[in-house]
């Protein structure tokens, strides 16, 4: 057994063997769900409603995904904890002790904590996407319309690639105070402001969050983006990837 | 084996370790001793490569650590008990550090008997007291059966059992053939434990040498004489004959004399010649613990400073009663009193080397008083010096108004009225 799949499995029992895992990944599978199940409802109610130029632009598939925006803060914390837990308890004073190669112990954290999120993810956006659509009804779209596969499987990575940002940033912060106040009102408040704002939203809507979401719309005008849909998505791996190699940096400079 | 060299770690302005080199050999139980911030931690996790060191290298088996293939195997450590995700079981934490060396599932059931943890092996170490946590922290050291052992203060929070324990598989670990590097602020603990001993202090070396030749080159040996303690002119006039020949003398807090540079013979000589009569005559060795505490004394960066108390005093009349020296075994003998009241007393004042109370015992004081700083001596409390005699029920609030430990009482006499039990220790024991 080489040694990086020795860490792996280390790794892998200690993200199973603690309860936080399973509360954060749980509370983003529902709240994702519920949530988007509840707007889903409601908009199928109110439709006739709306203005024409909303109906027009009515993006079944987005509006699905509507409870991702409270669920991702369960993703984010589910990736902070699987980091900050190493330096609130020590723990990483034994870790880094047993594995002393710096890189393949963080690389080996993103690996099992990235193909659990993924999984966790997808569940999350297909069961939205389905049961958002059996209420939305006659406004609803199928899996099979052009662009709605992509977002389902695009809502997956979204939820993916938020968690490893926060893995990331966590590796940077060490604190899962600091990083919890960094983060949470950053993807809750800020970023959503910063993207619409007419004043700041030509740099705003590049932020990993506001750039990830356009992977998830199939109506290009409910968003009005200048790039693409897995444009958007590379955008936000990019600022992962970002994170990921500012969190090797320090981990590898600092001292434990 | 390990090898430190010209190691040296600042933090900013401060300056943790300076140019610390030695070596850990294999087959000992090395003693790593040092007062709280002397550096013991900081080397220790350079050893294990967690901190790099501003200046110099540690190798361990000619690596260093980072470079270590395999390094569980290698090397197993102790360095912080409570480095544990609390709502991870102990059987799961130890399954987390064993997959990282490919050590089979079974290892761990293996150390956790070893360290007497099976029957709570699936709980939570979140509710594990300060010893069971000290015994998973041992227990993942030794998961990987390694050659060289690095603890931190393994004895912390540890019973008399656990203590013996730890121990003698430090002992056993050794004779076994590996090296063993164990920290302690103990002296008296390592004194027990290891062969060899390193000493640091403010970050630097000051000793590397063998217990025995520890104790051999720091400690002084001394003689207790006692006079009758009810003519103090007889002992005036053995210190004048003493010192005629030129022997040095302190007065101990009991009223005894410790005296240095005469053989005991010759000081019973004088004093015959002198016309005294002797009620003690006793070599002593000064302890290991002295000899550390002389070694180190100038590096101490936490001591703690007299509590005098002036926010709690009583504004008139009675002076809180501070609890007097609590001398075990002293005399409750009025004529005594004064003389422990010049000094700032101290428990373990008779072991200590000539010169060294007044600088250690604040310090001393706090650490000899298991109750806390209420229960040290206080200099310079009104009236308190002179009492031998504490509060006699326990947990009796020495600044309550009405104590009833007559503080004000003048020092008649051992019996004084409204002390029962009237002798020294009765307080003490009570507690």
């Amino acid at each position: 057994m080489s040694h990086t799949t020795r860490v792996l499995k280390s790794e892998w029992t200690k993200v199973r063997s603690v309860h936080s895992t399973i509360w954060t990944l749980a509370a983003a599978v529902v709240v994702s769900i519920g949530l988007g199940a509840l707007i889903c409802a409601v908009t199928a109610s109110t439709f006739d409603d709306m203005s024409t130029v909303s109906r027009r632009t009515f993006d079944a598939t987005y509006t699905s995904f509507a409870g991702m925006s409270l669920g991702q803060l369960a993703m984010i914390a589910f990736g902070v904890l699987v980091v900050s837990a190493e330096y609130s308890t020590g723990m990483i004073r034994n870790s880094l002790a047993a594995v002393p190669q710096r890189g393949t112990f963080l690389w080996c954290k993103v690996l099992v904590a990235g193909p659990l999120v993924l999984v966790v993810g997808l569940i999350t956006s297909f069961c939205a996407f389905f049961l958002g659509q059996a209420l939305l009804g006659e406004h609803g779209v199928g899996i099979g319309d052009p662009g709605v596969l992509r977002a389902v499987v695009g809502g997956g990575l979204y939820m993916a690639l938020i968690a490893l940002f926060a893995v990331g940033i966590t590796f940077v912060l060490r604190s899962p105070l600091l990083a919890f106040a960094i983060l949470m009102p950053f993807f809750f408040l800020v970023s959503n402001i910063l993207g619409s704002v007419e004043a700041t939203k030509k740099v705003g809507q590049y932020l990993p969050d506001q750039a990830g979401t356009t992977v998830m719309s199939v109506v290009p005008e409910a968003l009005d983006r200048p790039y693409g849909p897995w444009e958007g998505l590379l955008i936000m791996a990019a600022w992962t990837a970002a994170a990921l190699i500012a969190g090797f940096v320090v981990l590898k400079k600092r001292d434990a | 084996m390990i090898e430190a060299y010209g190691l040296t770690k600042r933090y900013g302005a401060k300056t943790a370790v300076y140019n610390l080199s030695f070596q850990v050999r294999p087959g000992a139980v090395t003693g790593f001793l040092g007062p709280n911030g002397s550096g013991k931690s900081t080397t220790m996790r350079m050893i294990l490569g967690l901190d790099a060191p501003t200046s110099g290298q540690v190798t361990v088996g000619g690596h260093a650590f980072r470079g270590l293939p395999n390094a569980p195997r290698q090397v197993g450590a102790l360095l912080d008990a409570k480095a544990v995700h609390g709502g991870r079981s102990a059987r799961n934490h130890l399954l987390s550090l064993a997959q990282l060396s490919g050590i089979p599932a079974r290892r761990v059931d293996e150390v956790l008997g070893v360290v007497g943890l099976q029957e709570v092996g699936k709980k939570r170490s979140k509710g594990f007291s300060l010893g069971m946590g000290q015994r998973l922290g041992i227990a993942a050291a030794l998961l990987g059966d390694p050659q060289v052992l690095l603890f931190d203060e393994p004895v912390n929070g540890l019973d008399p059992e656990g203590i013996l324990w730890v121990r003698n598989l430090m002992k056993r670990l050794a004779s076994e053939g590996r090296t063993v590097f164990v920290s302690s602020h103990l002296m008296s603990e390592m004194a027990q434990t290891a062969e060899h001993l390193i000493v640091i202090g403010r970050g630097q070396l000051m000793a590397d040498m063998s217990v025995t030749e520890f104790i051999a080159r720091n400690s002084v040996g001394f003689a207790r004489v006692r006079t009758p303690d009810s003519e103090p002119e007889q002992r005036d006039k053995l210190v004048a004959a003493l010192h005629e020949a030129g022997g040095q003398t302190q007065p101990e807090e009991d009223g005894a004399l410790r005296v240095t540079g005469l053989e005991l013979p010759r000081i019973s000589d004088l004093a015959h010649s002198a016309d005294v009569r002797l009620w003690e005559l006793s070599p002593h060795q000064a302890s290991l613990e002295e000899a550390y505490m002389r070694l180190t004394q100038g590096s101490v960066d936490y001591r703690s400073t007299a509590d005098m108390r002036t926010g709690l005093q009583q504004p008139a009349g009675a002076p809180a009663m501070a609890g007097a020296p609590a001398m075990a075994g002293a005399p409750a003998v009025p004529g005594a009193a004064p003389q422990q009241a010049a000094v700032p007393g101290i428990a373990a004042a008779p072991q200590m080397p000539p010169g060294q109370q007044a600088a250690h015992a604040p310090a001393h004081g706090a650490a000899a008083y298991p109750g806390g700083p209420q229960d040290a001596p206080q200099p310079g409390v009104p009236g308190g010096g002179t009492l031998q005699m504490r509060a006699p029920q326990p947990g009796t609030n020495p600044y309550a108004a009405d104590a009833p430990a007559a503080p004000t009482a003048p020092p008649a006499g051992p019996a004084a009225p409204g002390m029962p039990g009237g002798a020294t220790n009765e307080g003490e024991d009570a507690r």
